[in-house]
């Protein structure tokens, strides 16, 4: 970490005001911060600076043992944070070679499915407040809500889920979660609907949001892009059907592309993943209900973990993107190294090359449609 | 002696009302926020939170007043009073009702019927925004410069379309006086439209409230103070009262402008098709035309709320663009057919 924050635009140079953006500023979500050098309104160089929110995740897994690690990782992306479990418990399966018994895969899905929608409203919110349409950000919320008490009654936690064990999931889904989901949903499609209707066709929004920090395919690719963002741009690569991992490859979704990779397509492939997820908690609460009630929830794992030495690479479909974990052990019972491959970090990467050229109006509307989440950016 | 009693009274009378009313809007402001986004709002404060606003005003006058130690101390501190102090002024000319006979006394409901109402009216709202840069300038903090320069730039360029919309019921109504306006827009044109300046400048009503919502620095104007951008714009490094005067400016121009709504497009203080005035003795006719007025006035200022939570912020050059783009040529159009109208006809 570079000792000195103030890189070489920190001096104003000629006509040009360099104005600090951060760590500590409404639309910089988290403790983002952004060195900008400006004329007038228009983005000359755009510098960001990462680490604020730097809590020496990887490190404290070295000390910890395996099952101690899943609730850190509900911290790196705290919106949703049962993906980052699952990925991680998925990573030390695999280096155990744990075959997953498939009702504990199915609630997973389930789980990760509303993790995801409840991420992409809060994503779609703030990218409306950063736009200054406050409205849909609360009937997003007032939804988000809704899916955190579901959480919160499956496990009692409602934003650190520490959801599931390495192995299986620890609690079979309630018996009232079918009614609880059938009273959740044609919530979540009316806040959907609502929004959509406030913004989709509004004229000042596609003026503010089409067409802005667009990105090529190609450029996407090469930054290392993935998830809503990748898609936006036009690449179909969702790891839920390139790399099947908990029976994906059983149900039937789309995944939604975009065209230019602007912040509208972004927000529309956002929107239209959240329909598609419904659609996959319905088909895979079908399957779960047709498994036996007593059907095992755990692979058989010993309560002290020790996987054989290796290393593995494991990653899943975050709401943001492909959300990784390396996992390396030496055979002890804490692992000996953990490193994680955060969506954002990639992504957040680019921001200086989406914004550079454009107005300050816009820098805060690309980094809400990036939904670039600190926790797990620094870690 | 009389004459400075009455003259006394309508001055500090309307003060206080219009304080009220900015006021009662800063609880409406919030109640309807929540209203229209599900959820419940201030509601502690008082019944229904009525006090909040009251509440608020306490907290603000016993804050501790910071200078911020770069701050130019002149430009900041007279900021926040050259945006207020026009902001009441202007509804000087404003009308609140028809008259009321006292003591065999008639009393116009005006604070003052200047024959150059108009001009007084755009002349004192330009110099709010003096208020707004002094004060972005003085804070020396380069968020509240932004925010000053967008409202410089912002207010300057839609005074044009507002002053070419006004002329336009300048040219209908030939007269410059809002009291004489508010009284030719009694009966109806046409046998069955009231005689309202909407009907007669609908173009240059829609211009009209395009400018004044951007006058207002309201949604989806509000760029000088784009919280998501600019954290508050000018008023990042204020605090205290010296917020407060800024807050409640705003406020206190939502009823200045939604007045000269009224009073110019929306039939003042008459009723459609029914003239009031000739059932009613001269005393309840006073009161019932203030009422009339107001809840008109009231419509314009809820439907600032309203618009204020449903749209999206433009984007400064969307703004200048609209302004200069869109609403001049418009304006121009609308002069020129009002004119044209008036020669073919008259």
């Amino acid at each position: 970490m570079n000792q000195n924050p103030t890189p070489q635009t920190s001096h104003d140079t000629g006509d040009y005001v360099t104005v600090n953006i951060g760590p500590s500023h409404p639309a910089m979500h988290g403790t983002l911060r952004v060195i900008a050098l400006t004329d007038g309104e228009s983005l000359i160089k755009v510098d960001p600076e990462i680490g604020y929110l730097h809590r020496g995740v990887e490190k404290l897994g070295e000390s910890l043992t395996y099952h101690q690690f899943i609730p850190i990782t509900d911290r790196l992306n705290y919106c949703s944070a049962i993906p980052n479990n699952v990925s991680y418990e998925m990573a030390v399966e695999k280096l155990m070679g744990v075959e997953v018994p498939e009702k504990a895969q199915l609630i997973r899905v389930i789980m990760m499915e509303l993790a995801r929608i409840a991420d992409h409203q809060v994503c779609i919110g703030i990218l409306g407040v950063d736009l200054g349409a406050f409205t849909p950000f609360f009937y997003l919320i007032i939804q988000r809500e809704e899916i955190y008490e579901i959480f919160e009654w499956f496990n009692g936690a409602r934003l650190t889920n520490t959801f599931g064990r390495i192995g299986g999931v620890d609690a079979d889904l309630p018996d009232d979660f079918e009614q609880r989901w059938e009273e959740l949903k044609p919530g979540v499609r009316k806040a959907n609907d609502e929004t959509e209707k406030l913004l989709t066709h509004n004229r000042i929004w596609m003026d503010r949001t089409i067409g802005i920090s667009a990105f090529s395919a190609e450029d996407a690719l090469n930054w290392g892009f993935t998830g809503p963002c990748l898609r936006a741009c036009g690449v179909k690569r969702d790891l839920r059907i390139d790399e099947p991992y908990c029976m994906y490859d059983k149900f039937k979704f789309e995944v939604p592309v975009g065209k230019n990779g602007d912040v509208f397509d972004r927000y529309i492939v956002r929107m239209i993943e959240m329909e598609e997820s419904i659609k996959i908690i319905d088909q895979a609460y079908k399957r779960y209900k047709e498994m036996p009630a007593d059907a095992p929830l755990m692979a058989r794992v010993p309560k002290v973990i020790k996987p054989p030495a290796g290393e593995v690479y494991s990653a899943l479909e975050s709401p943001n993107g492909e959300l990784g974990f390396f996992v390396k052990s030496d055979g002890s019972a804490k692992p000996y190294r953990i490193r994680i491959r955060p969506p954002c970090y990639m992504i957040y990467q680019a921001f200086p090359e989406l914004v550079e050229g454009e107005l300050i109006a816009d820098l805060v509307a690309c980094l809400s449609s990036l939904n670039v989440i600190a926790g797990e950016l620094d870690r | 002696m009389d004459d400075w009693l009455i003259a006394i009274i309508k001055v500090v009378g309307i003060w206080v009302w219009v304080l009220l009313i900015a006021v009662v809007m800063t609880w409406v402001e919030r109640r309807g926020a929540a209203l229209i986004q599900d959820r419940p709002g201030p509601n502690r404060a008082g019944p229904w939170g009525l006090f909040q606003p009251l509440a608020d005003g306490i907290k603000l006058f016993t804050k501790e007043e910071i200078i911020p130690t770069k701050a130019q101390k002149l430009l900041y501190i007279i900021g926040p009073l050259l945006f207020s102090v026009p902001a009441f002024s202007a509804y000087a000319v404003v009308p609140f009702g028809d008259k009321i006979v006292l003591g065999g006394k008639e009393i116009i409901l005006q604070v003052s019927d200047v024959n150059i109402g108009f001009l007084y009216i755009l002349a004192i709202g330009s110099m709010a925004v003096y208020g707004v840069i002094l004060g972005g300038w003085g804070s020396n903090n380069k968020y509240s410069i932004l925010g000053g320069l967008r409202s410089t730039a912002q207010m300057v360029s839609y005074e044009v379309p507002l002053g070419l919309a006004l002329l336009g019921i300048v040219f209908v109504y030939g007269t410059f006086s809002l009291r004489d306006i508010s009284l030719a827009q009694q009966g109806t044109f046409l046998g069955f439209l009231p005689n309202w300046g909407i009907f007669k400048q609908p173009l240059g009503f829609i211009l009209f409230i395009v400018a004044a919502y951007a006058e207002a620095n309201r949604v989806p104007f509000d760029l000088p103070e784009a919280e998501s951008e600019i954290v508050s714009g000018y008023h990042t490094e204020y605090g205290s009262m010296r917020l407060g005067l800024y807050l409640f400016g705003e406020y206190v121009n939502l009823v200045t402008i939604s007045g000269i709504i009224v009073a110019l497009y929306f039939g003042s203080w008459h009723m459609p098709y029914i003239d009031l005035g000739a059932y009613l003795g001269p005393i309840s006719w006073g009161i019932v035309s203030f009422c009339i007025f107001f809840l008109k006035v009231s419509f314009f200022l809820w439907m600032f709320v309203w618009v204020r939570w449903t749209l999206p912020r433009f984007r400064y050059d969307q703004v200048m663009g609209l302004g200069w783009r869109g609403l001049i040529p418009l304006a121009l159009f609308n002069i020129f057919i009002t004119a044209l109208f008036i020669q073919l006809t008259v």
